[in-house]
């Protein structure tokens, strides 16, 4: 996700994103979580003076050292205006601001920044916070976003954006949130809160259609990095954790050959699997395997078995779906949601048993509901019925699923099918 | 060729920029510099603090804080380039990256005696 450095003032990609993250990490843990605005002002005055100075002198050797030494510098400067040292004796002052400064240098050292980060992730996804208010909470403080690139990302306005990171940091004032790595009995609970909101993160960049390409990918890949952060250390080091960055690892191979170059979606029948990304997968394999110790099965070795199952087949000819269904069977016994059964349904059909796919269909909780605002049902329905012979209702939900779709290339896809039923019917 | 010193009055972005647009904005000034100085006519050029000390009075200088706070416009640093004509030198300072955030550049031709 890095490109290498071009020329020596060439920023590695998202550099300030990540080392924003960096010392927003470190700095609630001097300044402590409800000081959160104070680490934000330090790092912007960090930034700020790489803007100043950078451009007339060159990037430094190590451009994150240099960003972590001023804010490091300046937090050593905001503590020692708070304390009172020249009260006493100069003696004292002087050992007393030795020790402080010492204090402080600690805090820097690379394996407490690692455990910093996790902190402020735990902090993040606190349970009692809402979801959507997590996830917003964790792309501002702990990925670096700014609040419209969040918006952008995830198809909102900016004020809607703006209100979840307020209530979010008013929660974590009122009820002083700690900065820890939760432990015991309460750690299992706490990373499957971290686990959701990663999952959430990555979803919303690889399912949205309606944002643009490039900052759903920064979505993706920012997910990716927080999962392998967790994984790298010990309290993340788990099936789980392993077995979400494997799922995530199978669906961004395939991140790029799902579109034309016109935006067209192209269904997984239809890519083109010389263009997955065979380093992605290769990666996914390897931490499946680190994900099957312990006895769990959770539901992201579940969904990644799935992924695998695509990712390590030659062709769509060859998908081996008796397997499929029995991974979407195992699913359905941790996730009954209207989405698992809409796909299980799909591997029905591929099955050869399209009517017994639509049928199943008809029996997914509110699926009047869902058919009045979700494109996906009336599609895949439409689908079927088409599969069937049935050209009414296969043009009837495709029509349907029409206005339901806000994206140009999902809707040239459904008129092609329907301008298809149209001139099978005159024929 | 002439010398010609661009003075950079700083611009201000309504809200605060993100790690990503200062970012974006850093590489576009590195990209100014480095194609000034592979062209060869980027002489010097420094940064300047916002704070600073006005000293002024006719019969008995008097320091204050300054330099301008009642101006938006801070001076934020500044450059030496060469070029052959004023006009040459402000079709140069059109690659100067602040613009979108209301920053404006002061173009002037360097007195040789």
């Amino acid at each position: 996700m890095q490109q290498p450095n071009a020329s020596p003032n060439q920023l590695v990609d998202h550099l300030f994103r990540h080392e924003s993250g960096k010392m927003i990490a470190v700095l609630t843990r001097i300044f402590g979580m409800h000081n959160l605005g104070m680490a934000e002002d330090v790092v912007q005055e960090a930034f700020l003076k790489a803007m100043q100075s950078w451009p007339f002198h060159g990037v430094p050797d190590n451009p994150s050292g240099w960003l972590m030494q001023t804010a490091r510098n300046r937090a050593i400067d905001i503590i020692r205006r708070q304390q009172h040292f020249r009260q006493y004796s100069s003696e004292l002052a002087q050992q007393l601001q030795e020790e402080t400064e010492i204090a402080i240098g600690q805090f820097f050292l690379d394996h407490e920044i690692a455990d910093s980060q996790l902190q402020l992730v735990f902090a993040c996804c606190h349970p009692s916070l809402k979801e959507e208010d997590q996830v917003a909470l964790t792309l501002k403080t702990v990925s670096g976003f700014g609040a419209g690139e969040i918006a952008r990302a995830l198809v909102t306005n900016e004020a809607v954006i703006q209100k979840r990171l307020y209530r979010a940091r008013q929660f974590i004032k009122e009820d002083k949130v700690q900065l820890q790595i939760p432990s015991g009995p309460q750690l299992p609970e706490r990373l499957e809160t971290v686990y959701t909101v990663l999952y959430l993160l990555f979803n919303e960049g690889y399912n949205s259609s309606k944002s643009d390409e490039l900052i759903r990918w920064d979505l993706c890949a920012e997910a990716m990095r927080l999962c392998l952060l967790l994984s790298e250390h010990k309290v993340g080091e788990q099936p789980s954790t392993f077995a979400l960055l494997s799922l995530m690892c199978f669906h961004a191979s395939r991140f790029g050959s799902r579109e034309n170059e016109d935006h067209s979606i192209i269904l997984l029948q239809h890519q083109d699997r010389r263009k997955w990304d065979q380093q992605l997968i290769g990666k996914g394999y390897q931490y499946l395997t680190l994900s099957s110790r312990g006895d769990h099965l959770s539901v992201y070795h579940i969904e990644s078995a799935i992924a695998a199952e695509h990712c390590l087949c030659e062709s769509f000819e060859k998908t081996n779906w008796e397997r499929l269904l029995g991974l979407y069977d195992l699913l359905l016994q941790q996730k009954q949601t209207p989405t698992v059964h809409l796909n299980r349904a799909i591997v029905l059909a591929h099955i050869g048993a399209p009517l017994k796919a639509i049928e199943e269909i008809w029996e997914i909780d509110d699926i009047d509901l869902l058919l009045e605002s979700q494109y996906i049902y009336n599609a895949v329905l439409g689908d079927l019925y088409n599969r069937l012979g049935d050209n009414m209702n296969a043009a009837k939900y495709l029509q349907h699923a029409l206005p339901l779709t806000g994206s140009h290339a999902e809707q040239r896809l459904i008129l092609e099918k329907i301008e298809a039923i149209k001139h099978a019917c005159s024929n | 060729m002439k010398s010609f010193m661009f003075i950079f009055h700083n611009g201000q972005s309504p809200t605060p920029p993100t790690p990503e647009q200062m970012q974006a904005n850093m590489q576009q000034w590195m990209g100014w510099m480095d194609d000034l100085k592979a062209k060869n006519i980027y002489v010097s050029g420094e940064a300047l603090h916002a704070g600073g000390k006005l000293v002024k009075g006719a019969k008995k200088p008097l320091v204050t804080d300054g330099p301008f706070a009642e101006s938006k416009e801070i001076v934020g640093g500044y450059f030496v380039i060469k070029a052959a004509s004023i006009d040459e030198a402000a079709e140069i300072a059109k690659g100067y990256p602040d613009f979108g955030i209301n920053g404006a550049v002061e173009v002037r031709e360097v007195m040789v005696f």
